[in-house]
């Protein structure tokens, strides 16, 4: 458990002094948000229908942003080769590294969203179950992209590789986590893609560490 | 750690064994799916008779249904073989998994621009978001991404665990992926587009559909011999290649 | 581990393991159309200091990985004799060419990082340092350090985290004499508390007692 809030300790530190650290994700979100009116015009009511899908996709790519650099920093460094000596689990210490990144980049963006919403002219019941989803559905886009940054660890410029693996993975998240907000919007129930929502969160949590895991230790042999 | 002497030993024989069958059976196995070919479209296009509703489109049907089925038993084949590079190391696994994949990916491309032609008379669009066209589209991306994949590591024994472990995350996630695009489907039903309910296959068909199934087959399992010789060959000129290096 | 409180006691904590053997059988690496040795068989046991030679290429830094379990061998086996069921990799230290610093943080959190990560203790940060000679260096970002510096403050984690076994591999490069006569000295008190090293280097070292060639091993493969 303590190497586990070691490395967790010093991914969040990292992010921190890495300049702008949490604050980069959530700029990057806000520049996606803020074009979105020149893109498709003034229309409020167009923008306010496509809120919800333009707030999830803006999530899924500010996951994205950064995320082929998760392990191949470690790995340059010889980290990665200390993480293997700790005696414990690596899928432990992946899971460490998952929750560092999604501190700093899902739980700000999930927080921020109704803000953002507002300048999307969101429904205002909607705002809180837009949030909720981003909650709920942001743990399991890191959880994804890091079986895809596992897998790019040893490419130089894995970034846009990484992208193709992990967006089509992502489908599923993306259709329930829009549909949360969309029926929220739209005063119907969202009980049912919460609860699929939750699954598909829990299921990238039992999988995708352990994948992640064999990849890294795959791609030294 | 385990001794892998006797291992290595495998190693070094399996291809040849592979290769010497492939070259004793690959002449055969063409002049048979060429057989099943004529014999197949003979039937699609002169015995079943046109769709009282579709058509003569409905022919498009005799490629697309047995290129769609070639592109799930692909990946099936695929996923079994990223288990034989995980578990067993077992050379040959890669090299089957490795030229599988653009095969199973040409399938896929195939149900898609048969379906979007088919599309065209029975819809009027090239492209419709219906659910099974959309999942098609999801297994060719990833089929697109085990290709990339597999072309960006350059060590050959990396790039074919990285791969496997990529077929098999994209295999445990297709079901989900089908699961969550067929619900989304149901959401999202276009109220303009005339749909079907799938056509109720008439009896002189599925003769003609289930020959053309056969024919796919055994096209794929030619190629992918004719593929998987050439990939075996291929790694021991390199090794050759670089024997020769040393010694000079 | 619970053996780590014993540290600081006459003798350490190491004696604790003077029954750890690090044994290797028939081990091969083939890299391509040829093995870079085969049928290598060692054996590193308490009080030991091996060093590992042989030219560029030789597969020195690569049998050291293996020793480490970062990398299967092609055939062969590394066991650990005494151990127990214990993880393997929790007794030993890995040195390389890439030290496991970010330049990013200081010196002391690089060091307090891997004292959680690899089960040592915080509190020795400031003295280890010091033996290295660079206690000065505390709390200035490794970015800032010199490569010859960078290397020393990542060499004080030997000290940080009590591990009987010692895997080094090129530990002097880019150090100057002062410093290799420092590290020297702290490979030989490793040795004399129970612990045990395996150095890569071309440099003479004088804690040596044992030596492993690894040249002319390379053969073509079949």
């Amino acid at each position: 458990m303590s190497a586990f809030s070691a490395v967790l300790k010093r991914d969040l530190r990292l992010a921190r002094r890495a300049g702008a650290g949490a604050s980069l994700g959530l700029m990057f979100f806000l520049v996606l948000i803020a074009i979105v009116p020149f893109a498709i015009g003034a229309d409020q009511k167009l923008i306010s229908r496509l809120a919800p899908a333009l707030l999830w996709i803006a999530a899924l790519l500010a996951t994205l942003l950064g995320l082929d650099r998760l392990f191949q920093a470690d790995e340059e460094d010889g980290a990665l080769d200390q993480f293997l000596l700790s005696g414990g689990s690596l899928t432990m210490l992946v899971l460490a590294k998952a929750l560092a990144h999604w501190l700093v980049t899902g739980l700000p963006l999930s927080l921020a969203a109704p803000v953002l919403g507002l300048m999307l002219a969101i429904e205002p019941q909607a705002m809180l179950p837009l949030s909720l989803s981003l909650l709920v559905g942001t743990p399991a886009l890191t959880l994804i992209g890091l079986v895809g940054a596992a897998l790019t660890v040893s490419l130089n410029r894995g970034g846009l590789l990484l992208s193709l693996l992990v967006v089509p993975t992502a489908i599923p998240t993306l259709i329930f986590g829009v549909a949360v907000a969309k029926a929220a919007a739209e005063g119907r129930d969202f009980a049912m893609p919460l609860t699929v929502l939750c699954g598909t969160t829990l299921f990238a949590l039992a999988i995708s560490p352990i994948a992640a895991a064999l990849a890294l230790r795959q791609a030294r042999g | 750690m385990t001794d892998q002497t006797s291992g290595s030993l495998l190693r070094l024989a399996n291809p040849a064994v592979f290769n010497r069958l492939a070259d004793r059976l690959i002449a055969p196995f063409a002049v048979l799916t060429l057989l099943l070919f004529v014999w197949g479209l003979y039937g699609a296009f002169f015995v079943s008779p046109p769709d009282y509703q579709q058509g003569e489109t409905i022919r498009i049907m005799f490629i697309h249904v047995p290129s769609a089925w070639m592109a799930m038993f692909v990946y099936a084949g695929m996923s079994l073989s990223a288990l034989g590079t995980l578990i067993w190391r077992h050379p040959m696994a890669d090299v089957a998994q490795k030229c599988a994949a653009p095969l199973g990916a040409g399938f896929t491309l195939l149900c898609l621009v048969t379906g979007s032609l088919w599309g065209k008379p029975m819809w009027g669009t090239w492209w419709e978001w219906d659910a099974r066209m959309t999942s098609v589209l999801v297994m060719f991306l990833i089929y697109i991404g085990v290709i990339a994949l597999q072309q960006a590591i350059e060590e050959p024994n990396r790039a074919a665990r990285a791969v496997a472990i990529l077929t098999l995350v994209g295999a445990v996630n297709l079901p989900i992926i089908k699961f969550s695009v067929d619900w989304w489907s149901t959401l999202h039903q276009p109220a303009s587009v005339f749909r079907m309910d799938g056509p109720t296959i008439h009896g002189s068909m599925l003769g003609p559909l289930f020959i053309m199934g056969i024919a796919f087959l055994m096209l794929y399992i030619t190629l992918l011999m004719l593929f998987m010789r050439a990939e075996v060959m291929n790694r021991r000129a390199e090794r050759l290649e670089l024997l020769a290096a040393e010694a000079d | 581990m619970p053996h780590i409180n014993i540290a600081g006691l006459p003798g350490g904590f190491l004696t604790t393991f003077s029954s750890l053997r690090l044994v290797a059988l028939g081990l091969a690496v083939r890299r391509g159309p040829r093995f870079l040795f085969r049928g290598l068989d060692m054996s590193l046991a308490s009080g030991q200091v091996m060093q590992l030679t042989g030219p560029n290429g030789s597969g020195k830094s690569t049998l050291i990985r293996l020793l480490a379990g970062f990398s299967p061998p092609d055939a062969g086996t590394v066991r650990l004799e005494g151990a127990g069921e214990e993880h393997p990799g929790a007794f030993l230290h890995y040195f390389g060419h890439r030290e496991g610093l970010r330049p990013a943080l200081t010196a002391r959190e690089n060091l307090a990082f891997l004292a959680g990560l690899l089960g040592g203790d915080e509190a020795r940060i400031p003295d280890a340092l010091g033996k290295l000679g660079v206690a000065r260096l505390l709390d200035l970002p490794v970015r800032v350090l010199s490569e010859g510096q960078r290397r020393r403050v990542a060499l004080a984690r030997l000290l940080v985290v009590d591990r009987p076994i010692w895997l080094l591999d090129e530990p002097l490069a880019s150090l100057d004499v002062e410093a290799i006569a420092t590290v020297s000295g702290l490979v030989a008190e490793h040795a004399k508390a129970g612990g045990m090293a395996l150095v890569a280097t071309h440099q003479p070292l004088a804690a040596t007692n044992a030596t492993l060639d690894l040249s002319g091993r390379r053969e073509a493969a079949a």
